[in-house]
């Protein structure tokens, strides 16, 4: 049998460049398969809160614990109401009380009777995670238990988590917590198990006058989209450069 | 060579390929970058998926429609439409399996989260229906007046 050196180049080439191609090339993707696989997608998740549309009833606090198992009767919680009375003096006198869980129903803050007569304004405030687009707490894991969906989720791995902390410090929203029974770094999901099944996060659901909202930013005719990018909206905390994803209408600069 | 050179080097070999062996073994398989960057999607891609499966508890109004149409409708019909059945009955989960039957909160404090008179009139609380709990009708559940799911001033 002959074989010149340049056929022996040839069919190795040849079988090379066969053998490196595989099955998978030939198959033809569809968009959403070659976006699935660069990376990319077509949600992000983003939160939009209404200021002056809370009352501080708390049912929101009370359905993000329930159905998320956070510890019922500690302090700790996702999400938190927070209530701002504004003095004539300039004071801005600030509460949570468990977070607002049981609602506002009484004018004292910390034990303290003010003057209706003196307030300029007062008004309630709900926070959650900012699931930012640049997360400071997920820089700083040291393990790997902590990152970004494709859907701009911040989630905690429960099972990678070693409870060390740093993210419940990296964090400039005070948004994260040490859960008390499982030991692991705790933050709110958006509901993750609900809203990648198509239902509103059980805040949402649960807030009867429309104080909270979720959408998608990257889908142009959502209301929630649509509001953030056409009217004024602010977020909290610019300057930590975190690029938080929970916008709010009628922000305060009291507001920290 | 010596052995006070050598032994060391073994022993180092020997550390590094322990080491390698034992990241092999518990590291998941499934564990790498798998979002946009390392610094934000380094992790384990299995937990995309036990968050997903995390256990449903609140179900929504219509759910309850399914059972209790009656009390539904007559909810919608009232100015408490915009309150979920849940607020105040406590998730439905798996009801009427798990549990069987939910609680009937009666407490004045479920109605004074929206109903205690608080004064912000800046914030939308102030556009609320209010009372002093103090003065109106102390002592008494205000469902032995007023109905929860169709409150109405009218009628009483
Ligand atoms: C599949 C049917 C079904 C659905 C759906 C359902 N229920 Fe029920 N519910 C029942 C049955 C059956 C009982 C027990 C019988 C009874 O006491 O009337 C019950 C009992 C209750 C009770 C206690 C009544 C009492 O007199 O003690 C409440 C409150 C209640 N349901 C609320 C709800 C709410 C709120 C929802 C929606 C989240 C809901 N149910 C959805 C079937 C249903
Ligand atoms: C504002 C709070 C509130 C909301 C919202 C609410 N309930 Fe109730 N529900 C009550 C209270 C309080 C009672 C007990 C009434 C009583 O003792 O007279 C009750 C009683 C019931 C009962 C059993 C007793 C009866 O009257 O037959 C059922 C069933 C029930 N609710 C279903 C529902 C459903 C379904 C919805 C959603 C449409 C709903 N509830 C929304 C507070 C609420
Ligand atoms: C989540 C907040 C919320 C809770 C909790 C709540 N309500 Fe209401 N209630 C409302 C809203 C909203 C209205 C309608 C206000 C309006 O018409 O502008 C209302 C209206 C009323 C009215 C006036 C009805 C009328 O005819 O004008 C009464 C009475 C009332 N509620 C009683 C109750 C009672 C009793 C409870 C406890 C079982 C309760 N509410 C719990 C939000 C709430
Ligand atoms: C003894 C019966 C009784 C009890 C108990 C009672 N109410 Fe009333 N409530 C009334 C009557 C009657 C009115 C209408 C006349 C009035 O304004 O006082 C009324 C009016 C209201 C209004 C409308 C106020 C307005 O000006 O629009 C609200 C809201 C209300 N009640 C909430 C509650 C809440 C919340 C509780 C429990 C903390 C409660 N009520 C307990 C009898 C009662």
């Amino acid at each position: 049998m002959s074989c010149s050196r340049r056929d022996l180049l040839k069919n190795t080439l040849k079988g090379a460049a066969v053998a490196s191609l595989p099955l998978s090339a030939l198959k033809v993707l569809s968009p959403a398969e070659v976006k699935a696989t660069i990376g990319d997608s077509d949600t992000r998740w983003v939160f939009l809160v209404d200021i002056q549309k809370c009352v501080g009833c708390g049912f929101c606090v009370k359905a993000c614990k329930i159905e998320n198992d956070v510890p019922y009767d500690v302090g700790v919680t996702r999400t938190w109401v927070e209530r701002y009375v504004v003095t004539k003096d300039g004071n801005t006198n600030i509460d949570t009380p468990l977070g607002g869980r049981d609602g506002y129903n009484s004018d004292m803050i910390h034990g303290e009777h003010i003057d209706p007569d003196t307030i300029t304004k007062a008004f309630f405030v709900p926070k959650l995670c900012n699931h930012c687009k640049k997360p400071a707490c997920v820089q700083v894991c040291p393990v790997g238990a902590t990152y970004q969906t494709k859907e701009g989720c911040v989630l905690v791995d429960r099972k990678w988590c070693i409870g060390c902390g740093y993210c419940i410090m990296a964090c400039p929203f005070g948004a994260r917590f040490f859960h008390p029974t499982l030991k692991v770094a705790e933050k709110c999901t958006f509901c993750y198990h609900r809203i990648s099944k198509g239902l509103k996060t059980a805040c949402v659901q649960a807030c009867p006058f429309g104080a909270r909202q979720i959408g998608n930013l990257k889908d142009e005719k959502d209301p929630v989209s649509q509001t953030i990018m056409t009217k004024r909206v602010g977020i909290l905390k610019d300057e930590y450069g975190t690029q938080p994803q929970v916008y709010y209408i009628g922000l305060d600069e009291r507001v920290r | 060579m010596k052995s006070h050179v050598f032994r060391p080097i073994v022993v180092v070999i020997i550390a590094f390929v322990l080491l390698v062996v034992a990241r092999q073994l518990m590291v998941p398989k499934d564990f790498g970058v798998h979002g946009e960057s390392f610094t934000f999607g380094y992790h384990r891609l299995s937990n995309i998926d036990e968050w997903k499966n995390y256990k449903t508890k609140y179900r929504g109004k219509e759910y309850c429609r399914e059972c209790h149409e009656e009390k539904v409708e007559e909810n919608l019909a009232s100015p408490h439409n915009v309150l979920e059945c849940e607020n105040c009955h406590g998730p439905a989960v798996d009801h009427p399996e798990d549990p069987e039957t939910l609680p009937i909160e009666t407490s004045r404090l479920l109605c004074q989260r929206c109903h205690a008179f608080l004064p912000y009139p800046q914030s939308n609380r102030a556009l609320m229906p209010a009372i002093e709990p103090e003065s109106h009708n102390p002592g008494m559940n205000c469902v032995e007046c007023h109905n929860p799911h169709h409150p109405n001033l009218e009628d009483m």
